[in-house]
C-alpha cells in the first residue's frame, strides 16, 4: 500500500456553480503534500470533503486501502483525519489540557472528568514533542503559534495518521514558523502524512515533499517539489504567464500634497514626518509593531494624535475623525478588512456606497437608482467575482472582498490613498488586479500610500520607501537605493534600544533560551544544507533586483514579535543567520516572479 | 445570469426567508377561525380588536427594530411607557391643558429619556443592557413617585378619542401603527441614516472608518425608541382611560419578541419591517385566539411562551434549509 489516502474523481456542486471537476488527489504515509491554487480554485471544498463537513456528488475516497465515506468531522477524526484551521478558535478560558481534550474527556467514574490522566497524557505529548508549555497554562496566555502547536498536539493526541493544515503560518512570526516545521519534521519522521495549504511558495519549496495544484476546480497537476520551479507552479496555479508581478511604469511625479509632520500617537507612533506627491507611491516599511497602521490611524483621525499637524496643499487641516478625513479627500483602505473594512452580513452595493452616502442620496434620502449604477460600475471596473450587486459580501473570497473595500473607497474620489497592507490573504491573480489598480491611481494624479509586509510588493510598488522602526522614522530610500538589505537594517534601528523591555516578557528561563537558540541553529545548517540544491535552482533564474530585493518582511517582523515571547531568538546570531537564509529563499521564489 | 436574474433572486429569497412565520401566522388565523365558537375569532368587530391590540406592542416593537439593528437592546421602554402614560394622563385633566399638550409633552419627555440611554451608551460607552436596565427601574420609580403611587384618571372625553375613534371604520390605533410602521420603514430603507444604522450594527468600526459617526446615529436610535415608547404612553391612557404607574410592564419583553420572531437579528445589523409587523400581529394573535377560546391567563403565558419558542425555530429551519 503506497498511499495512506487516495481521492479519485471527486465532484461536487453548489447550485449555479460546479466548484470540483474530478480532482485526483493521494497522499503517502510521512510526506507532506502541498495543496496548491488561487481562492476559489477548490482547495477547501476538496478538504471540507476529506473532513465529512460536505459531501461529494462523486469520486471514491480510500484510506489505507480501504474505501471510505466519511459522513462528519467526528468521524474523520475517528479516521485518523485532523485539520488545523487556519484561524484557531481555542476556548480562552481552557486550559490547554482541557483543550486538548475537548469533546473527549476522560472520564473517572461515571461523571467527573479525570484532570489528573488528561493532564498528564497532556505534558507527556508535550514532552515528546519538546515544546515547552504547562498543561495548566491558560490558551488566552498562548500565542497564535503556541496555540497551533497546541492543535497539532490535540491532533497526535487522538491518533491521526493524516493532519491538513489549513495556511498554518498566515499569523505567526518567523521564528515561530521554523518552530512548526520543526514538529512538521518530527511529524514526517513518524509517518503522518500532512496536507499543506499555503499561498506562501518559499514555505512549499522549503517543507514540501509533493505539491497538487487545483485551478477552477480542476486538477491540473501532481509533482515532486524538485521538480517544479516557482515559475511553473504560479502558471500552474493561475493558468497564464505572469511576467510581470508588478507592473511599474513611470508616473510623473508632481507637488506635495500631503505632508505629516511630527505626528505623536499614544506610545506606537512617536514623532514621524514626511511627505507626499501628487502620482507617487511611497511605501511605508517596517517591522510588525513599528507603528505603521497605527501612524495612518492617527493621520485618519481613527485614533487621536497626540501631537503634530496634517498639512494638505500647503494648509495645516485638523483631522479628528474618520469623517473629517474623508472630507478632506483621503481614503484609508484598512488592514483588516473583515475587521475594519467590510459590513460583511451585507450586499455589496451597501458597502461599495458607505463612504460616498452623500453622494448617493439627496436630503438624506437614497438614491437607490444610482447606487445601483455605481455598484455594477465599480463591480465591472474592478472585476468583482459576484453573482450581482446584492451578493452579500462575506460570501465573497479575499481577494474579491478586498476590491469591494477599494472599490468604496474610489467611490469617494480621494486624492490620497492609503492602503494598508491591500493584497494580504488574498491571490495572485488578485494581487496583479490590486497592483496595476494602484498603477493607474497615480496615472490619474492621485498619490498614494501603501504599507506592505511583503518586501518585494513594496519594493515593486513604490517610487520611494519611508522605513518605521519602534514608532520612529528610521529613514528614507529612494528607489534607486531600494534593497531589502537597507530596508531591514533600517526596521531594526531603534530596536536594540528597547531590547530591555521585551526582556521582560520573556517567560523562559534562560537554559531553555539556549537550548532553544541551539536548536534553531541546528535547525537552520540542516536546513542549508537542504536546501542547496534549491538554491541553484534558484541561481537560474536571473534578475537584476532580485539578488538583494525581496524579502517578506515577516521574516524580519518575528524578530519583533517572537521578542515577546521568545526573545533568545533576537539576540542570537544564530537566527540572524537563519534570517538572511530565509531572505535568500524567499528571494529566489520572488526572483522567480519577476 | 443576466441582472434581472439577481434581482429577482433576492426578492424571491426574501419571500422565502419570511414563509416560516407567515406560514406559522396564516395556520394559526385559519385554525382559530375554525375551533373559536361560533368562529368568533374572524368576526369583524375581533379583528379590529387585535388591530388595536397590536399597535401598542407594533409601535414598540418597531423601535426596537432600530435599536436591535443597531446591535443594541432597550428594556427601558416599558418604563417609559409607565412614566408618560402617568404624565399624559395628569397632563389630559379635563379642563386642563390643551389636548396637544397632553400628547406631545409626553412623547417629548420620552425622547428625551431615550437620547440620556444612548448618551450613555454611546459617549459614556456602558452596555447598553446595564445602561437601559439601570433607567428601566430608575423610570418606573419616577412613574410611581409624580402619580404619587395611585393612577390618575378623570381624563378628558377628547383625550379618550385619541385612542377610540375610528376613521373609515378602522380604529384610530391601528392608523397610528400603519403610520409608525410606514415612516419608520422608509426611515431605514430609504435614509442615509438608516443605512448607517444598519452600518454600525454590522460592523461598527468600520462604519466608523468609512465616516460614519457612530455615537450619533446611536444616539438617535435611542432617541426614536424613547420618542415612540413615549406615544406609547400617551396611547395608554387614552385608551385606558388613566395614567397608570405600572403600565407598560413588560411590554419591552412582547417587544424584543415581536422583533425576534419576525427575523430581527439579536447580534444586529439585520431585519425588516415587515417582519416586526408579522410578529407583532402574531403576538396579538395569539393572546386574542387563547382569549376567545376561554384559555386561563396562566395557561395563556405559557402557550404564548412555547408558541414563541417554536414559530422562531420554524422560521430558523426553513432558513437552513434554503442554504
Amino acid at each position: 500500500m503506497e498511499y495512506i489516502l487516495e481521492m479519485n474523481g471527486i465532484e461536487k456542486s453548489f447550485p449555479g456553480a460546479k466548484v470540483l471537476k474530478h480532482v485526483n488527489f493521494n497522499l503517502k504515509p510521512g510526506e507532506v503534500h502541498a495543496l496548491m491554487g488561487e481562492n476559489g480554485a477548490g482547495k477547501s471544498t476538496l478538504m471540507k470533503i476529506l473532513m465529512g463537513i460536505y459531501s461529494s456528488d462523486a469520486g471514491e475516497i480510500t484510506l489505507a486501502g480501504e474505501s471510505v465515506t466519511i459522513k462528519s468531522p467526528h468521524e474523520a477524526l475517528d479516521k485518523g483525519i485532523s485539520m488545523i484551521h487556519q484561524e484557531l478558535n481555542p476556548i480562552l478560558d481552557m486550559q490547554v489540557y482541557e483543550n486538548v481534550y475537548l469533546g473527549r474527556n476522560i472520564i473517572k467514574g461515571k461523571v467527573f472528568a479525570d484532570k489528573k490522566i488528561m493532564k498528564t497524557a497532556t505534558r507527556k505529548e508535550l514532552d515528546a514533542m519538546g515544546v515547552r508549555i504547562s498543561p495548566n497554562t491558560y490558551m488566552r496566555d498562548l500565542s497564535v503559534a503556541q496555540c497551533q502547536l497546541i492543535e497539532i498536539v490535540k491532533a497526535i493526541s487522538v491518533g491521526s495518521r493524516i493532519i491538513i493544515m489549513d495556511e498554518p503560518t498566515s499569523a505567526i512570526t518567523d521564528v515561530e514558523i521554523e518552530t512548526l516545521f520543526e514538529q512538521i519534521r518530527k511529524l514526517k519522521a513518524q509517518g503522518v502524512a500532512i496536507i499543506y495549504i499555503s499561498h506562501k511558495m518559499d514555505e512549499i519549496f522549503e517543507i514540501c515533499d509533493r505539491i497538487t495544484v487545483l485551478r477552477d476546480g480542476e486538477w491540473i497537476g501532481t509533482d515532486e517539489t524538485a521538480h517544479m520551479t516557482s515559475e511553473q507552479l504560479i502558471k500552474m496555479m493561475v493558468g497564464r504567464d505572469i511576467t510581470e508581478i508588478f507592473p511599474k511604469e513611470s508616473v510623473e511625479i508632481g507637488d506635495v500634497v500631503f505632508e505629516a509632520d511630527s505626528i505623536i500617537s499614544g506610545t506606537e507612533v512617536k514623532d514621524v514626518s514626511f511627505q507626499l506627491h501628487a502620482g507617487e507611491i511611497l511605501g511605508i516599511a517596517g517591522l510588525v509593531g513599528a507603528g505603521r497602521s497605527e501612524l495612518m490611524e492617527a493621520i485618519f483621525g481613527v485614533t487621536k494624535k497626540d501631537g503634530g499637524k496634517i498639512i494638505l496643499n500647503g494648509k495645516e487641516r485638523k483631522i479628528k475623525s474618520p469623517k473629517q478625513a474623508i472630507s478632506q479627500k483621503i481614503a484609508f483602505i484598512t488592514e483588516d478588512r473583515k475587521v475594519t473594512g467590510l459590513n460583511l452580513i451585507t450586499p455589496i452595493s451597501d458597502n461599495i456606497i458607505q463612504v460616498a452616502m452623500k453622494d448617493v442620496s439627496t436630503w438624506g434620502f437614497m438614491n437607490d437608482k444610482k447606487r445601483n449604477e455605481l455598484s455594477d460600475y465599480y463591480i465591472n471596473q474592478l472585476s468583482i467575482k459576484a453573482t450581482g450587486r446584492n451578493q452579500i459580501v462575506g460570501s465573497l473570497s479575499g481577494g474579491n472582498q478586498q476590491k469591494v473595500v477599494i472599490a468604496k473607497w474610489l467611490l469617494s474620489n480621494p486624492d490620497i490613498i492609503i492602503l494598508d497592507e491591500p493584497t494580504r490573504g488574498i491571490d495572485v491573480g488578485a494581487k496583479r488586479d490590486i497592483y496595476l489598480l494602484i498603477g493607474e491611481l497615480v496615472k490619474a494624479g492621485k498619490a498614494v500610500i501603501v504599507i506592505s509586509s511583503e518586501i518585494p510588493e513594496i519594493m515593486g510598488l513604490s517610487d520611494r520607501i519611508i522605513v518605521m522602526s519602534e514608532g520612529r522614522f528610521a529613514g528614507e530610500l529612494e528607489r534607486t537605493e531600494f534593497s531589502q538589505e537597507k530596508i531591514l537594517t533600517l526596521a531594526a534601528n531603534y530596536i536594540d534600544a528597547s531590547g530591555g523591555v521585551s526582556l521582560d516578557n520573556s517567560n523562559l528561563d534562560s537554559g531553555e533560551r539556549t537550548d532553544r537558540a541551539d536548536r534553531a541553529d541546528r535547525a537552520d545548517r540542516a536546513e542549508r544544507t537542504d536546501n542547496a540544491d534549491r538554491t541553484d535552482r534558484a541561481e537560474r533564474t536571473d534578475n537584476a533586483e532580485r539578488t538583494d530585493n525581496a524579502d517578506r518582511t515577516d521574516n524580519a517582523d518575528s524578530t519583533d514579535r517572537a521578542d515577546r515571547t521568545d526573545r533568545a531568538d533576537r539576540t542570537d546570531n544564530a537566527d540572524r543567520a537563519d534570517r538572511t537564509d530565509n531572505a535568500d529563499r524567499t528571494d529566489r521564489i520572488n526572483g522567480g516572479v519577476n | 445570469m443576466g441582472q434581472t436574474n439577481a434581482l429577482s433572486n433576492v426578492t424571491l429569497k426574501s419571500v422565502i426567508k419570511n414563509f416560516g412565520i407567515l406560514f406559522v401566522f396564516f395556520a394559526l388565523v385559519i385554525v382559530l377561525s375554525i375551533i373559536s365558537p361560533n368562529h368568533a375569532f374572524a368576526q369583524p368587530y375581533n379583528i379590529i380588536n387585535i388591530l388595536k391590540q397590536t399597535a401598542i406592542n407594533g409601535i414598540l416593537a418597531t423601535g426596537m427594530l432600530f435599536v436591535i439593528v443597531s446591535g443594541g437592546i432597550d428594556l427601558s421602554i416599558g418604563s417609559i411607557v409607565g412614566v408618560t402614560a402617568v404624565l399624559s394622563a395628569m397632563l389630559a385633566h379635563t379642563g386642563g391643558y390643551p389636548l396637544i399638550v397632553a400628547i406631545v409633552i409626553p412623547i417629548l419627555v420620552g425622547a428625551v429619556f431615550g437620547l440620556v440611554n444612548g448618551a450613555l451608551v454611546s459617549y459614556g460607552g456602558i452596555p447598553p443592557f446595564i445602561v437601559t436596565l439601570g433607567s428601566m427601574t430608575v423610570l418606573r420609580g419616577l412613574a410611581l413617585i409624580i402619580s404619587g403611587g395611585s393612577p390618575i384618571t378623570g381624563v378628558s372625553m377628547q383625550f379618550e378619542k385619541i385612542s377610540s375613534s375610528f376613521v373609515f371604520g378602522i380604529p384610530s390605533l391601528a392608523i397610528y401603527f400603519a403610520l409608525v410602521v410606514l415612516i419608520c420603514a422608509i426611515i431605514l430603507q430609504k435614509t442615509v441614516f438608516g443605512r448607517n444604522v444598519f452600518a454600525i450594527g454590522g460592523n461598527e468600526i468600520s462604519a466608523r472608518v468609512s465616516g460614519v459617526n457612530v455615537n450619533f446615529i446611536r444616539l438617535l436610535v435611542y432617541g426614536i425608541m424613547g420618542l415612540l415608547a413615549g406615544f406609547c404612553g400617551v396611547l395608554m391612557a387614552s385608551r385606558t382611560t388613566t395614567g397608570a404607574p405600572l403600565a407598560g410592564s413588560g411590554y419591552e419583553m412582547d417587544a424584543i419578541a415581536a422583533a425576534v420572531i419576525g427575523g430581527v437579528s439579536m447580534t444586529g445589523g439585520v431585519g425588516k419591517w415587515y417582519g416586526v409587523v408579522i410578529g407583532a400581529l402574531l403576538i396579538a394573535v395569539i393572546g386574542n385566539g387563547l382569549d376567545i377560546l376561554g384559555v386561563a391567563s396562566s395557561y395563556q403565558q405559557v402557550i404564548k411562551g412555547l408558541i414563541i419558542i417554536v414559530a422562531v425555530f420554524l422560521d430558523l429551519r426553513g432558513k437552513r434549509n434554503k442554504k
